[in-house]
């Protein structure tokens, strides 16, 4: 596998990996190791909120890939970070045993609350950690292979499959309010106490859980370029730029779709579940249909098409938004997020890091012709043209 | 003056004479003996009382009979006089009927007892019976009908003699088959005939009262009880049928209404409007402050501001869209998916400017007099702001179909649709067209919002609860054909409130989505599509 790694890693990449793994190792290491109060010491409440940003990341990367290089868009992706989330948090509910407020060892609070006679066979299992992590895969892998299926395979494209998949996340929105459903209705699931035996509240968990996101963010980033500087790769991002021209060369246009659209679905579905232990609660609300298009937009404001961007854009529209709905410019987030919405389709389409390797990428071509003629021609593959 | 007289003992016959005089043509009937009876304060005499009044003709009756069940009803217990307090406050004398400048304070009001409640209770069932308004006489022949009580076969007889009013006659017969039918001692004959009486009537309350027939009736009897009761009930599912269908047709024509617009943006432009919501909202917010200005300055115009805020609600949703479509579409034609993100920041701005302006919470819009109210068709009733709106969307349907095939303006749009570059070649201006049919779609997404208003909460996020559903009807009826749009929006309807008794609103709405997800797979390009060359831009 040697060379799938050099393929796949240029110098940008390889920054990016350096510099999350940096901030994987030091940020844990100094809220646990500075004493409290000292200036380089990061607080707890900013771990947590640090790793939400990076399973933002993880779903942006989710949504990257797919929009980025496949030029499907999904404004349902939401939904399967919503349903990895549950899968996560129905773990996490199982561990909480008789110290729930009712004391049922079996049941969670709120099927004591709703008058369940026994645990619902959907819920069995989830009590094993393994079991969790493989529906967390599972889940959100399976409704995008048979959705993929289905939409793919009948040729709904474009802005119809954006809208569907607004229609699919927006059913499940529906379903999860519904207390009879079986998964604690409205309120969601909460109240979380253990992770494989530690302490959910825990600093030393929190940290670990951190680096565990930024674990899951380099694996996921390996995995996309892995797959977008393959073959497959080039396959997918001659789909997004003419997909009839693909089919009639001969290509199974469905299947390239629907394998990197289900394998989108599981990273989301990974990012829910690391996300659910670190905000400690999960509820319908995620189904929500602008929160899907929000994470679109996270995409576009970084660039799509360069995953580093996807990563990036997620972080900084997050952090963003955390400086504005805490502060009293509270009510105008609003019009700052659809401002955002606007001028980056209309000024910025390339997004940041798109816009910035449009002005690098020539500047660094030129300076290697100068050096060398023939070292341009090997420079790898160039990010590829978000325009349509 | 008066304990002047009394101190003057040789006044003292006069006095008496004179008091009689007054009091005896007062106690010349039933009546005026039953009032008097009231001052005793006993419960005795109150029941009899009572019971004279329930079957007097005297017009002050009911009113003295509702005051002693409200605690209204004052007696002096010196001079034996009696007063009712009116709900206004004002007090009249309750014999006479004359109104009094004040009740003197040694009156109290008249005591009840749980048993003497029934009585009153029964007194004003039949003393309503004999009420001048005969929507009354209906009300109190229903409870009689829901109650059957023996006792109240003579007053509903009385009240059937003398009733003219066609309605009124009607429910007496019913209420009176009712008590007939449970009646110990009536006649097989008049039970059978009760039963058809009550099987003509044929709604949930004649179901109720034949199922709560006892078992230990005649075999005649029975067997015609439980012939009206499947009759009645086969005859129930029908009108239970015809009522999802109305519901469906109703909620076809919001769902149509709100689509409508979007059938031409999302249609004939392929634009993808996410704003499309909030040119709704626009139209709800245009005409609440229209009623505002409305209240506040000409409040004898109120029952017109909807036909101002239609053309208001038109020019103002429309001029926005046009602004949109100069300052942002424009720029994206040829890119959905990015119009489709930019648009959505828009409505996210529109939102939250309406809000900043308005203020979160839901704002008042009434209704005018002539949508509010009811009118009942069988066993079915159609409220007639749903009725009116009904009508609204399908009158804004044919002008807009009239107006897209007979004006100039249609002729250029549809070309534009059909062949951009062509339209372009002969002369159309096209950019022209695409702005005035943004400000079309939105304009009249504008109008819809004045119709939602009517019938939906006025806030914010009033847009935000179609934008789903008017994109599934667009993509579901097919794209780039208002008919399409229509059979599309009256079939979600119908089929949506034809699975909510069956499924609960919510798996209903879910298994719609489902199922047009489904639907999508089998015909992509919706249910009337575009053929020939248009289908792959």
């Amino acid at each position: 596998m040697p060379h799938v790694l050099t393929r796949s890693l240029d110098r940008s990449a390889t920054v990016f990996l350096i510099v999350v793994a940096a901030f994987g190792v030091l940020i844990p290491l100094s809220n646990l190791l500075l004493p409290s109060g000292s200036f380089f010491q990061v607080p707890t409440y900013l771990v947590a909120l640090f790793g939400k940003y990076v399973c933002y990341a993880i779903l942006a990367l989710a949504i990257d890939l797919i929009w980025g290089y496949c030029g499907i868009l999904s404004l349902g992706h939401g939904a399967f970070f919503a349903l990895g989330g549950y899968a996560m948090g129905m773990y996490l509910m199982r561990q909480i045993g008789s110290r729930g407020v009712y004391g049922n060892p079996i049941l969670p609070d709120f099927m004591v609350f709703l008058n369940y006679p026994k645990l619902p066979w959907y819920w069995y299992g989830f009590d094993m950690f393994w079991f969790a992590a493989l529906m967390v895969l599972l889940v959100p892998g399976l409704l995008a292979f048979c959705f993929g299926w289905l939409a793919f395979r009948s040729r709904v494209t474009g802005v119809y499959l954006s809208i569907i998949t607004q229609a699919m996340t927006y059913a499940l929105l529906l379903a999860f309010f519904r207390n009879d459903f079986g998964f604690g209705g409205n309120n969601g699931l909460t109240d979380f106490k253990d992770i494989l035996g530690f302490n959910v509240q825990a600093e030393t968990t929190r940290a670990a859980l951190f680096a565990l996101s930024c674990l899951a963010l380099i694996i996921g980033f390996l995995i996309c370029r892995a797959v977008v500087t393959s073959k497959l790769g080039k396959v997918l991002i001659a789909i997004r730029d003419a997909e009839s021209r693909t089919r009639f060369l001969g290509y199974r246009v469905e299947s390239y779709k629907l394998f990197v659209f289900t394998l989108s679905a599981c990273m989301a579905g990974v990012a829910g579940a690391l996300y659910v232990p670190q905000v400690g609660i999960i509820n319908p609300g995620e189904f929500a249909p602008g929160n899907s298009i929000e994470a679109v937009i996270w995409v576009a404001v970084g660039g799509r098409g360069t995953l580093i961007g996807a990563a990036l854009g997620a972080i900084v529209v997050n952090y963003a938004k955390t400086v504005f709905t805490s502060g009293p410019l509270a009510p105008y987030w609003l019009f700052m997020l659809g401002a955002l919405f606007i001028l980056v389709t209309l000024l910025l389409p390339r997004g940041i890091i798109g816009t910035f390797n449009a002005w690098w990428e020539p500047w660094k071509a030129q300076r290697m012709s100068a050096n060398a003629e023939s070292a341009a021609r090997e420079d790898g593959i160039s990010e590829p043209n978000p325009a349509e | 003056m008066l304990t002047n007289v009394f101190r003057n003992f040789r006044a003292l016959p006069f006095v008496i004479l004179l008091i009689f005089a007054t009091v005896l043509p007062a106690l010349a009937g039933p009546f005026e003996d039953a009032v008097a009876k009231f001052a005793n304060d006993e419960f005795s005499d109150t029941e009899e009382a009572v019971d004279v009044l329930a079957t007097s003709d005297n017009p002050l009756a009911f009113s003295i009979v509702s005051a002693l069940q409200d605690g209204r009803l004052m007696a002096d217990p010196d001079t034996k006089k009696v007063y009712v307090t009116q709900p206004d406050g004002k007090s009249i004398d309750a014999l006479t009927g004359a109104p009094v400048a004040s009740v003197p304070d040694s009156a109290a009001a008249v005591r009840l007892n749980n048993k003497l409640r029934r009585h009153v209770e029964a007194a004003l069932g039949s003393l309503t019976l004999q009420s001048p308004d005969p929507a009354k006489r209906v009300q109190a022949a229903q409870s009689v009908f829901k109650t059957h009580d023996d006792a109240m076969l003579p007053a509903i007889d009385s009240a059937l003699a003398k009733e003219t009013n066609k309605a009124a006659k009607a429910a007496f017969n019913e209420a009176r088959a009712a008590i007939l039918l449970f009646k110990e001692d009536a006649t097989d004959a008049e039970k059978l005939e009760a039963i058809a009486t009550i099987k003509a009537r044929g709604d949930q309350e004649a179901l109720a009262l034949l199922t709560g027939l006892t078992g230990d009736q005649p075999p005649a009897v029975a067997r015609a009880a439980a012939n009206a009761t499947s009759a009645i009930q086969s005859n129930l599912a029908l009108w239970s049928m015809v009522q999802n269908a109305w519901y469906g047709l109703s909620l076809g024509s919001v769902l149509l209404l709100a689509a409508i617009g979007l059938a031409i943006t999302f249609g004939v432009m392929g634009v993808i409007n996410m704003a499309h919501g909030e040119m709704v909202m626009i139209g709800a917010y245009v005409t609440f402050v229209v009623q505002q200005t409305i209240r506040t300055s000409y409040p004898g115009l109120f029952d017109y501001s909807l036909l101002f805020a239609v053309p208001l609600a038109f020019i103002v949703a429309g001029a926005v869209g046009i602004l949109i479509e100069r300052t942002i579409i424009r720029f994206l034609y040829g890119r959905p998916l990015e119009t489709l993100l930019a648009t959505w920041g828009l409505s996210l701005v529109l939102q939250q400017a309406v809000r900043t302006m308005f203020g979160p919470t839901n704002q008042e819009v009434g209704n005018p007099s002539w949508m509010s109210g009811a009118f009942e068709i069988g066993q079915i009733t159609i409220t007639y702001n749903r009725l009116w709106i009904l009508c609204f969307t399908l009158a804004v349907f044919v002008i807009l179909l009239a107006m897209l095939r007979y004006t100039a303006l249609g002729l250029e749009m549809r070309a534009v649709t059909q062949n951009r570059r062509m339209a372009a070649s002969m002369g159309i201006a096209t950019s022209r067209v695409d702005a005035l049919t943004f400000g079309l779609g939105s304009g009249i997404a504008g109008i819809a919002g004045v119709a939602l208003s009517q019938i939906d909460n006025v806030s914010p996020n009033l847009g935000q609860s179609y934008i789903i559903d008017s994109f599934m009807v667009v993509v579901f009826g097919g794209v780039g054909n208002l008919w399409g749009t229509l059979v599309g929006a009256f079939t979600l309807g119908i089929a949506n409130k034809f699975l909510e008794p069956v499924a609960g609103a919510v798996l209903a709405k879910i298994a719609i989505l489902v199922l047009i997800i489904l639907f999508i797979q089998k015909r992509p390009r919706g249910l009337f599509a575009l053929k020939g060359r248009a289908v792959e831009a």
